[in-house]
Formats: structure tokens, sequence, C-alpha cells
């Protein structure tokens, strides 16, 4: 279902970008991208947005024809959410200067997590 | 004064029980100054009362007293200090500098590891890590980055997404990266602290959650996000916690629940006061027996020059 952007801040659309290459795993045209979107934004905001990626050097692109195709750079194994998963792990004293997004679940959060989950939708 | 300064040390304990009363009535935002502000004026004042317990020992030591001009039999009269205590407390001294000065190497270090592993996958704003593994957390420097793994992206729908964005831009912006130095700080000058220590973080994260909700305008969402988040780094997460009603469960259920109203000011007002009271009294405490010291000497001083 299309929806407006609504105020989206810049880092969240190139989020969302991110996650449709990823989920692609093969390389993409601006236009298959902007279709995969569930937002609905302007072809030449998809192009920037792809644009700013590769600059960061987050995404590769290929020569296709007169325009490029854009996938998210190489990653083997994907090892690097586990490698940063370890440096965080190191945080000296088990302690908690980061805010990380979520910590730790025991068996018994989980089970009560779901039956949340389960409840509100 | 041993037993005055006694106080400062122990009041930690009473501390936490207060804050159980409190905070469940206050706002996360004002919970987390209130609860942080607490740590830092306890941990100081049992610091103040280690110092002010070794100090007077070593006012005693004729070397000392010999600089100051006072005589150290008049002082130990005067001040009751305990010179075994005294002792003590300037090996408790000690351990703690210790402590502190080598958690600050030992941050530094692993900051700086932190921000070269980041630096590799981006410069600034979002940095996308690739990888299974749900991870997502906010670093300050350079401008503020938000670190998310593929994985925790593949792993939320794209409100969900904007919610732990928000989340994680909401750290950033109340800049809690300080709250949680303190914190850490004031855990390590005083272990009883811990247990005040943590009731100040979960209210940081209910104070992100709450500014993620109001951004992403459905309190549900947010809830969702936090919950499937956690989920899905479960496999990773090796060992079970024994300890039942973790913060993320808790969370959940703040959020699934009405937004916490700005309910009369009166009670609120009134508990903060209790808190801060506590507080309060441990500065007081160590205050009240610097000042005994302080005036003691100047009698021995006096009695001194005298002879």
């Amino acid at each position: 279902m299309r929806k407006e952007p609504a105020r989206r801040a810049p880092g969240a659309l190139e989020a969302e970008v991110l996650n449709v290459l990823w989920s692609a795993g093969e390389p993409l045209s601006p236009t298959d991208v902007q279709a995969r979107l569930e937002d609905d934004l302007a072809y030449t905001t998809v192009v920037t947005i792809l644009s700013r990626l590769h600059d960061k050097g987050v995404a590769t692109r290929e020569k296709h024809g007169r325009s490029f195709h854009y996938a998210t750079v190489d990653d083997e194994a994907g090892l690097a959410a586990r490698k940063m998963t370890k440096v965080l792990d190191g945080e000296p004293d088990r302690g908690s200067v980061l805010a990380r997004f979520v910590t730790q679940l025991s068996d018994s959060d989980e089970a009560v997590l779901r039956d949340l989950l389960d409840g509100s939708t | 004064m041993t037993t005055d300064l006694l106080i400062p040390l122990l009041l930690p304990l009473l501390a936490w029980p207060t804050a159980r009363l409190v905070t469940p009535r206050l706002r996360p935002r004002p919970a987390s100054w209130l609860l942080t502000g607490t740590c830092l004026v306890l941990a100081a004042a049992s610091t103040a009362a280690l110092a002010l317990l070794t100090f007077s020992g070593l006012s005693l030591i004729p070397a000392v007293a010999g600089i100051g001009h006072w005589s150290p039999q008049a002082l130990r009269t005067l001040s009751g200090v305990d010179v075994p205590i005294s002792i003590a407390a300037g090996g408790a001294l000690g351990v703690l500098m210790v402590l502190v000065a080598r958690t600050t190497v030992r941050y530094t270090r692993w900051a700086r590891r932190l921000s070269r592993e980041l630096d590799e996958h981006g410069s600034d704003g979002i940095v996308v890590l690739p990888g299974e593994d749900a991870v997502a957390f906010a670093v300050p420097g350079r401008g503020g980055r938000i670190a998310v793994s593929s994985g925790m992206l593949a792993a939320l729908n794209p409100r969900e997404r904007s919610a732990l964005l928000a989340h994680e831009r909401a750290h950033l912006a109340s800049r809690h990266h300080l709250f949680l130095i303190a914190l850490t700080l004031s855990s390590t000058l005083n272990p009883l602290l811990r247990p005040l220590c943590s009731a100040a973080g979960f209210a940081i994260e209910r104070w992100a959650d709450e500014a993620a909700a109001r951004r992403v305008g459905d309190r549900t969402v947010v809830a969702h996000a936090v919950a499937k988040a956690a989920l899905a780094g479960r496999p990773h997460n090796g060992f079970a916690l024994a300890a039942t009603g973790g913060p993320v469960p808790q969370r959940v259920s703040a959020l699934l629940a009405p937004a916490p109203r700005v309910r009369s000011r009166v009670p609120a007002a009134l508990l903060s006061a209790l808190i801060l009271g506590v507080a309060g009294l441990s500065a007081e405490t160590a205050l009240d027996s610097a000042a005994d010291l302080r005036d003691g000497i100047e009698v021995a001083q006096a009695g001194h020059a005298g002879r």
C-alpha cells in the first residue's frame, strides 16, 4: 500500500533504500528500487539517495546500458554485524555507557514478549 | 565523626526503595534527571565521606600536624578520630581511585576501537552494518552516528524502522551518553548505587521510547519495533538470564499502555522532594563532618600556638 513519505528524515529514507537493496540480493535499477519501496518517492529522489549511498561507499554501481544498477557492497559472510557485536560486548566492566536498542532476553522474557505481541495485533 | 560519616556511605541502600516508590509516578524524562542527579550526589557524598575519614587520620600524623601547626593529641580528642577506620577508609579511597582511573583508560580505548570499527562502514549519519545479527545503537561524535545492521532492518517493517531510528535519534539529541557516563562513574564510586543507576538507565530508555512514539505518532508501532528487535536478537544472545521481567517486556508493556499523562504536578513534586531529601541528607552529613573537622583543627591550632 502506497503512503505519503510524511516528513521522513533523510537517514530514514537511506535506510529504506538500503533495505530494498539488501532484500533483493541482486543489482537493481532506480526504477526497480522505486517500485519496491513502500513509500511513494519521486524517481529523482531515489536516484539522489542511491548516488549518495554510492558516494558513501555503502552501495556499488555498474553501468547497465545508459543507466546504473545499484547493489550493496559485497560482504562475503555478512560478518560486519557480528564483529560489531563482539566489539560492543567488549565494553569494560560489563558496563552500559552505550544504549543498545534492545538488551538480552531471558527465556521468560521471550515468552512474555510473544504474549504481548499477540495480544496487541 | 565516624558514625556520622557512615550515613553517606550507606544511604544508597535507602535511596533504592525510595526510587521505586517515586519513579512510577514520574514521566521518563524528569525521572531520568532526578535519578541520575541523585546517583551523582550520593556518589560524591560517599566519596567525600571516605576522603574526610582518611584526612582526619592523616591529620594526626606529626609531619602533617607540623605543617598545619596543630597539636595531634588535641585534635584526636576534639574530633573523635578513629585511626583504624581512617586507615580502612584510606585504603578504600585508594582502591576507588584506581578503579576510576582504570575504567577511564579502558573506556577510552574501547571507544576508539568502536569508532574505528564504525569508520569502516560509514563516516557519518546512518551506518549500515552488513549481517544477520540484529544490532542497533547510537554513538555521539562526528555529529552523531546511528549504526544499524541489515539484519535489524530486515526484521522490521518500514514504520517500525522509523521508530527505531527515532529512538536512536532521541538518545543523540538528548545527549543520553552524558547521563550514562555519570551513572557509570557513580556506580564505580559506590557499588551500592548499582540498583539506583540501573533504574536511571531504564528511565533513559523509556525517555527515548516516548520520544520515538511522539515522532512516529503511534505507540503500538514503537512497542512492536522494540519487541521484534529483541526477538530478532535471540539466537545470538547465548546465555539465558536468570532474572525475570527484564527491561524489554517492561518497555513494551509501557508502550502498549496509554501515554503517561501529566497528572497533578503536586504529588510528583512532593515525591521528587522526598528523593532529593535523601540525597541532600547524605551531602549535608558529609559537609557537617567536614566543618567539624575544620573546627577541630582550628581549636587544635589555637591550643598549639598557645604553648
